[in-house]
């Protein structure tokens, strides 16, 4: 069911076919068909994607600033990366970042799901609403929460004042430039997880609460005991790609705070983009890029394979 | 609301919607603010703006247009993004349909590679892809932007679903007719793929509006910009003059949410059947 079929590498693409299309009367035909139908995208993909993936492998192999001609230094890059603590406060902050924005885009998006599932009215005007932050794009969604989060006359902040509290710094506090962008980021793709947990919602069948209500279950034990093992599924999705989006979080850390103050809320990415771009250092960027994607992958397969444990495809 | 509702279901039914209310004003009002923001002008280091704007103004608008390229940077996500969508779908589409119709050896192996490339990070393939692009000669051109987004892994998986739904009867039909494969693709699948088309022409042209890093990268050139770009850059100007800095918001939010408000069954749509089937 789920996401066997609805993502990479899982799904069973050989489907039998039922015609035979006239294979044997023009092999050599059929086959300039199919590469009539394929190169459109397998060009693009091979020469954007698949090639600069082999050959990021290469550079990060090499010292090389982009300008002067490369010089072959093994495995160093890695061996820097590694004892680096700069690498090591990046992957920090970023896994600070999907601790913190996890927990607030599910319970939230949850919570929202719950609801809408239960209102009666304005149930797809509602969806809409929610919806809209999705559509944005991360850099007005950055530059709306700074506004929003400004520290001396941000409605955040004079709000607060009213209630005779003391606004923290926000963005320009190295404590709360990673909360910031948390607040800022969750708000953006609740209603992202929202509808994907509300699709789930509706594909459960009404027939299980009913059983469960007669064997006399609350509200509390039903959500526990019926509609989250349902949903499981749905929230694995939600996860998966929360933690695969979350390892790559840039956009909005680069209008927010730019990976400040003083490098308090730097990740992976700026960190790929400065060591690129700032310090010429396009070796190490590959490299990091490399280690970057491994952990993604990892992470990735090890949701996979635990899946089972706790995901419940009927 | 029932008269005969026990205790305990009304305070389900308030806490029903008070959750609702404030999801909807959490969600809605900083978008309000932004519109609020842009109109009041003079907002400095200190003011914060009245939620009712005693003196709005569109002045904001017209300094963003004046001191800035503005309208050439609209103009350039436009045109961007427009290319994006046209090109995302004929290469989905074609390749949809050899995935769904078209048997080969090794087909399996292939569609697996497709899909293994959006596990890919743009990260990990901006340094070769700058040292190509600059190679060709390409940096700070349009089709430098455009050329890593004509092929979509998602685009290509999204139709490939839609096309496995329609039947195969109506195919055999057609080649019992002595139609081709391209007449096939032209006649019996697009027209019975529209929605995917629909939903796909959307997540093209919002993936392409919305696109920072690989734009950041091969756009150096102001009048090249695009809006989040030229944004991004707003800040470096105006540091806090918010007014113009959420005029520029608006102005890159306007655009997506007429296209949204047009099409938001497909969008939703779309995101949902992803975490389902």
């Amino acid at each position: 069911m789920t996401l066997s079929t609805a993502r990479p590498g899982l799904a069973d693409s050989s489907t039998p076919p039922k015609v035979t299309y006239r294979v044997r009367r023009g092999k050599g035909r059929y086959t300039l068909t199919v590469l009539a139908f394929l190169l459109p995208s397998a060009i693009p993909l091979t020469l954007f994607v698949l090639g600069p993936m082999v050959a990021a492998a290469w550079i990060s192999l090499q010292k090389w600033n982009l300008l002067a001609p490369m010089s072959f230094v093994g495995f160093d890059n890695y061996a820097k990366l590694l004892t680096d603590t700069t690498t090591r406060d990046v992957f920090l902050h970023t896994v600070y970042y999907i601790a913190g924005y996890l927990p607030l885009v599910y319970i939230g998006g949850l919570a929202l799901a719950l609801a809408l599932n239960a209102a009666l009215k304005g149930r797809a005007f509602l969806r809409g609403i929610y919806f809209l932050p999705v559509v944005t794009s991360w850099i007005v969604v950055a530059l709306v929460w700074r506004w929003l989060l400004n520290p001396s006359n941000g409605i955040v902040n004079s709000t607060l004042a009213v209630f005779g509290i003391d606004g923290p710094g926000w963005w320009t506090d190295p404590v709360w430039a990673m909360p910031s962008i948390i607040i800022a980021s969750a708000w953006k793709d609740l209603g992202f997880v929202m509808v994907i947990l509300l699709a789930g919602l509706q594909a459960i069948n009404p027939d299980m609460y009913e059983a469960a209500k007669i064997d006399g279950a609350g509200w509390w034990r039903r959500l526990v005991s019926v509609t989250l093992p349902l949903l499981s599924p749905s929230t694995f999705f939600v996860f998966v790609i929360s933690l695969i989006n979350g390892f790559q979080v840039f956009d909005q850390v680069y209008a927010m705070t730019g990976g400040g103050p003083n490098g308090a809320s730097e990740v992976v990415v700026q960190q790929i983009y400065d060591l690129t771009f700032r310090y010429g250092a396009a070796g190490e960027a590959s490299a990091l890029s490399w280690i970057l994607f491994i952990v993604i992958l990892a992470i990735t397969l090890i949701q996979v394979r635990g899946q089972k444990r706790w995901v419940n495809y009927e | 609301m029932n008269s005969r509702m026990t205790g305990r279901a009304l305070a389900g039914w308030i806490l029903l919607h008070v959750v609702i209310v404030a999801g909807a004003i959490a969600m809605f009002f900083p978008f309000l603010w932004t519109v609020i923001t842009s109109i009041s002008p003079g907002v400095g280091l200190t003011v914060t703006p009245a939620l009712i704007p005693e003196n709005p103004s569109l002045d904001a608008y017209a300094r963003l247009f004046a001191e800035r390229p503005f309208g050439r940077v609209i103009l350039n996500s436009f045109g961007l993004a427009l290319v994006t969508t046209v090109v995302q779908l004929i290469t989905s589409s074609t390749a949809a349909y050899a995935f769904s119709r078209l048997p080969f050896r090794g087909r399996g192996i292939v569609f697996a590679v497709y899909l293994a490339t959006m596990m890919i990070p743009l990260q990990v393939l901006i340094v070769p892809l700058f040292v190509e692009l600059k190679t060709f000669g390409l940096l700070n051109t349009y089709l430098g932007a455009l050329l890593p987004t004509f092929a979509s892994a998602f685009g290509i998986f999204l139709v490939r679903q839609a096309i496995n739904q329609v039947p195969r009867d109506l195919d055999e039909a057609a080649t019992l007719d002595g139609a081709s494969h391209f007449r096939i693709f032209f006649s019996v699948i697009i027209p019975n793929i529209r929605p995917a088309l629909a939903t796909l022409t959307i997540f093209a042209f919002m993936g392409s509006w919305n696109s920072f890093l690989w734009p950041l990268v091969v756009l150096r050139k102001p009048e090249l910009q695009t809006l989040p770009i030229a944004l991004a850059g707003l800040q470096g100007q105006y540091t806090t003059e918010w007014d113009i800095i959420m005029a520029g918001s608006v102005v890159s939010i306007l655009p997506m949410l007429a296209l949204y408000i047009f099409a938001q069954k497909y969008v939703i749509q779309g995101v949902a059947s992803s975490g389902i089937k």
